[in-house]
């Protein structure tokens, strides 16, 4: 029985959050009424021409420098032929074999371990319109009653970041992509919304014997954008194409369409993906020339990347991996978590507070980090009343949750609910007295050499104080009380 | 108002005599609208005549007149009809664009708008700048005035006939690979393709983008400057634009001293008719008499520019033009049954047959597998082309050639055979090639028809050439005008068209 392994390579596309558009000067907008949005140029009139948007090409390298990829001092646009209703020149200008940046890599973690993945290419492009469908069998263009086309989106600058086929896992794809849309946004170029389809990827699987360094034939798994759907495809067509060749069958070289509800991966009959597309160098455009320098100036620009800042918080902070990759991979909850402890938080009980309570109540709100009503403030306040031993854990995540609930201050949440830890001795000392004389038995247990019965002296002291005793000073108390 | 001949006023004493108020824009404009009356049913220049646009224009003009006292004001003018111009629609004398309403004014255009320059209207040309007779307009032929049964020559060939014909002061047209200095010679007139990149593309359809310029054609080389001056310039909205490096003079020279002027000789092996060589010889007679120096030079690859123009114009035109598609302006098919279908009949019954021709060569040349053997070589070739012209010019300030192998010829007898017509610009296509800047002036007659004498000069030597030709133009003393005879040998003179008939005039 021959043991097979998957080799996986990515084609990602973002796009860019600049003010107008790669080759005009049209806002780029979010959600606005269909076509107002356009000109000449991003509606293809006869006789207009593109004027390249020098804010993309900095985003572009931005993003290309933050995957150690060579920008390249000269580079050229291309034509790119098919037509689509979507596509209103019906060629694509884009980049071929003189893209922006070439040869860099990422470098991403799968739980502890931390892989490589070659970059092959960055590349500049422009977006496609919308296009909707209505009527008939609407959702494809073919069998629709009519359709609809949208330009506001046409001509949104692009970039298609191209890996080596280099991931080892449907896994390590999914986090190869959670962990570079963190490293996009961390640069403020895309905020990547999934929903708009603002981050969206190809990839290419083919499968062969564990240990061998020859590629088999692939196969293309189109247009995604959800992390979920991406492993599920993987998760489906390595088994096929393991099938397929167990029997003695060949891979072909197809373009798959993943179904989520089938959970099952079908080839692409459209006759509209054979494409030709006849690349040759758009004439409308001369040679984009990057000043090395330039380059250096956006390098030294270039903020803290999340791989950096992991690598940080474990020093810094005295993190585990685990930990700082949780805190330090995405910018907001990263911000958040350093604010805290810059609010005077224990690192470690600021970390532990921020990836539990927080982060649960982030994924129950559907927040981002950073907004609702738990502020940094607050949770370091309230990080800060555990420590100093004003209130128990216990109680801190009860704080915690009427935090959520009443919009108010940890410190009047305490007041307002005596949630304060009681820490005073003689008052404390009163409630042990009265614990160990109402049950003689088990002080005779204990006393009898059955310390674990210590544990139910805690709880009783516990639930008589309302669970606020300081269980440190209940342990010093009874010990003493029960005259060890 | 005095009285004035259209097919000798230039536009220098034009501008002299509204300056002077010896006539007013209006009267000027009327001069040419009555000459369109008399001679345009003949000739069929325009596609459209801007009547309202130029009654509105030169009347502002006189009312305005010390407020708009431009350098231009009031001079009219006829624009080649595939550049854009907002309100007034703009065909590329193709089905596809036959009610094409343009949102915007092409920069070259704007420009001389902006100085007040008067259009009368939008001139014919072979079906998006793709020809040399403008017989391959959908909507009509246009006849050269020296001879109606002859054709015009083109791509501009309505802008060259409304000037020799006195239908214009002047014109504006784009030269792709011949198409303003082939139709010039064949009038009678001058014209000229600028550097690549002086005048900005930005509204004029696309042909073939690396190789498209626009230009002047007037009745004088003076003239030409004089237009020249008003359209060239950098445009934020053309990234291929660059400023000249120095502004356009308007020539004065009456010498050619010391001038350095090569003969290639490549270019007379390539079957010039007996008549046009005459002409040739006669002017660099003159070139010598005004002080100059013809030597011979070499250009050697000058046999594979037009194989290679034919395989990367076509390439460009193949995705200049798949923008056609019925989507969202222009021509659409009647009840398409689906997205394909809507495709394939739009752009088959809106695109004429060499249109089409071009298309499949282009989409043929890039195609996968083909692409380094045609667009690959082409490249090369034209590599090659650039670099037998900078040698050239390292020995030679201008080089010399005629225009055109031959004078105008009948309309109709081109028309089957693409290659015949294509060899029409043996002699135009390298300088495109190599995007340098060229002129035609007229240098005489044979068998009563123009002959055109070329200059090409470096890259940004627009002055020099424009010195040069203004010198000539004054030893040669080109003085007849066009006479609208028809030598009439061919049977249907109205009929060669094979377009949908439209309503010429509004």
């Amino acid at each position: 029985m021959t043991a097979w392994e998957p080799v996986i390579g990515l084609e990602m596309h973002v796009e860019l959050d600049t003010r107008t558009k790669m080759f005009c000067a049209c806002e780029v907008t979010k959600g606005d009424a269909p076509n107002t949005h356009t000109c000449p140029r991003c509606l293809a009139h006869p006789g207009a021409l593109p004027v390249v948007n020098q804010r993309a090409v900095e985003y572009a390298a931005r993003i290309a420098l933050a995957l150690n990829c060579s920008v390249r001092p000269r580079n050229i646009f291309h034509r790119k032929n098919y037509f689509y209703p979507d596509l209103p020149k019906a060629y694509q200008i884009s980049q071929y074999d003189e893209p922006l940046a070439v040869e860099g890599w990422f470098e991403y973690w799968v739980g502890d371990e931390k892989l490589r993945c070659r970059i092959n290419r960055v590349h500049m492009e422009e977006d496609a319109a919308k296009l909707i469908h209505a009527g008939g069998d609407a959702g494809r263009i073919a069998g629709s009653d009519y359709s609809m086309v949208d330009f506001n989106r046409g001509g949104t600058p692009l970039i298609e970041i191209v890996s080596e086929p280099d991931i080892p896992s449907p896994e390590a794809a999914r986090e190869l992509l959670q962990q570079l849309r963190n490293l996009v946004i961390e640069l403020g170029v895309s905020e990547c919304n999934m929903e708009e389809g603002q981050i969206r990827w190809d990839a290419n699987v083919s499968v062969r014997p564990k240990g061998s360094t020859e590629l088999g034939t692939r196969t293309e798994l189109k247009n995604m954008n959800s992390f979920r759907y991406l492993q599920q495809a993987l998760d489906a067509e390595i088994p096929r194409q393991v099938e397929v060749l167990e029997a003695g069958g060949t891979i072909d070289l197809e373009t798959l369409h993943f179904d989520p509800d089938t959970g099952t991966t079908t080839p692409l009959r459209s006759k509209e993906e054979a494409h030709d597309y006849r690349y040759f160098p758009e004439p409308d455009l001369v040679p984009l020339v990057i000043d090395p320098a330039w380059v250096e100036e956006l390098r030294r620009a270039q903020p803290e990347l999340p791989a950096a800042r992991v690598e940080r918080f474990t020093a810094q902070y005295g993190l585990s991996r685990a930990d700082a990759l949780v805190l330090g991979s995405a910018h907001a909850l990263a911000a958040f978590y350093e604010e805290v402890v810059a609010l005077g938080a224990g690192a470690k009980p600021a970390a532990n507070w921020t990836m539990g309570e927080y982060l649960a109540h982030l994924n129950a709100a559907g927040l981002e980090a950073g907004h609702g009503h738990v502020t940094a403030e607050r949770l370091a306040k309230l990080v800060k009343l555990v420590e100093d031993g004003t209130v128990s854990t216990s109680s801190g995540k009860d704080v915690f949750a009427k935090m959520i609930a009443e919009r108010a201050e940890p410190e009047d949440i305490v007041d307002k609910y005596g949630l304060g830890q009681i820490s005073d001795t003689s008052e404390l000392a009163a409630i042990v007295a009265a614990i160990v004389a109402a049950n003689p038995a088990q002080v005779e247990q204990y006393r009898g050499g059955k310390q674990q019965v210590i544990g139910f002296f805690v709880g009783q002291v516990m639930k008589a104080s309302g669970g606020r005793a300081n269980p440190q000073l209940v342990n010093e108390l009874l010990r003493k009380a029960l005259g060890t | 108002m005095t009285s004035l001949d259209p097919l000798r006023l230039t536009a220098r004493v034009a501008k002299r005599l509204l300056v002077d108020g010896e006539i007013s824009a209006a009267e000027l404009a009327k001069v040419y609208l009555d000459q369109i009356a008399a001679v345009e049913p003949r000739v069929r220049a325009y596609i459209r005549v801007t009547y309202d646009n130029a009654a509105k224009y030169s009347t502002k003009v006189d009312r305005e007149m010390q407020a708009l006292r431009g350098p231009l004001a009031g001079l009219p003018i006829a624009i080649k009809d595939n550049m854009v111009t907002e309100g007034v629609i703009t065909t590329c004398a193709s089905r596809i664009l036959r009610d094409y309403m343009p949102v915007y004014t092409a920069t070259a255009v704007r420009q001389v708008w902006d100085d007040h320059v008067v259009m009368l209207g939008k001139t014919n040309l072979d079906e998006f700048a793709m020809g040399s007779s403008t017989e391959n307009s959908a909507f009509q032929t246009t006849r050269n005035p020296w001879d109606l049964a002859t054709v015009p020559g083109g791509s501009s060939g309505g802008s060259a006939a409304a000037v020799a014909a006195g239908e214009a002061l002047w014109a504006l047209g784009s030269d792709t690979g011949g198409s303003i200095r082939q139709p010039a010679a064949l009038c009678g007139i001058v014209g000229m393709k600028p550097t690549y990149g002086a005048v900005s593309r930005y509204g004029l359809i696309a042909f073939a983008s690396s190789l498209d310029q626009i230009g002047p054609l007037t009745r004088s080389v003076y003239d030409c400057a004089l237009l020249l001056q008003h359209i060239v310039g950098h445009d934020h909205n053309d990234a291929t634009s660059v400023a000249l490096p120095e502004p356009v003079a308007l020539p004065d020279a009456e010498r050619l001293d010391g001038l350095r002027v090569g003969i290639p000789a490549e270019y007379l092996a390539a079957g010039i008719e007996p008549g046009v060589r005459a002409r040739f010889d006669e002017t660099l007679a003159r070139v010598e008499e005004l002080g100059g120096r013809c030597v011979e030079i070499g250009l050697p690859h000058t046999e594979y520019a037009l194989p290679a123009y034919y395989i990367i114009a076509p390439a460009e035109a193949s995705a200049n033009l798949a923008r056609f598609d019925g989507v969202r302006y222009g021509y659409r098919c009647a009840d398409p049954v689906d997205l394909l279908d809507m495709y394939e009949r739009t752009r088959g019954e809106g695109f004429g047959p060499e249109v089409k021709r071009r298309i499949m060569i282009g989409t043929y040349a890039l195609s996968a597998g083909y692409y380094d053997a045609y667009y690959g070589r082409a490249q090369k070739v034209r590599t090659l082309v650039r670099r037998d012209f900078s040698r050239a010019f390292a020995d030679v300030d201008l080089i010399a050639s005629p225009t055109t192998p031959s004078v105008a010829f009948k309309a109709g007898s081109r028309t089957a055979d693409p290659l015949s017509m294509y060899m029409c610009d043996i002699c135009t296509i390298p300088v495109n090639l190599a995007g340098l800047p060229a002129i035609s002036i007229p240098c005489g007659l044979s068998d009563g028809l123009p002959v055109g004498f070329q200059l090409i000069g470096p890259a940004f030597s627009e002055n020099r050439i424009l010195q040069a030709a203004h010198a000539l133009e004054g030893a040669i003393g080109f003085a007849p005008a066009p006479t609208f005879r028809d030598s009439g040998a061919e049977a249907d003179v109205a009929g060669a068209a094979a377009g949908v008939p439209l309503e010429v005039h509004e």
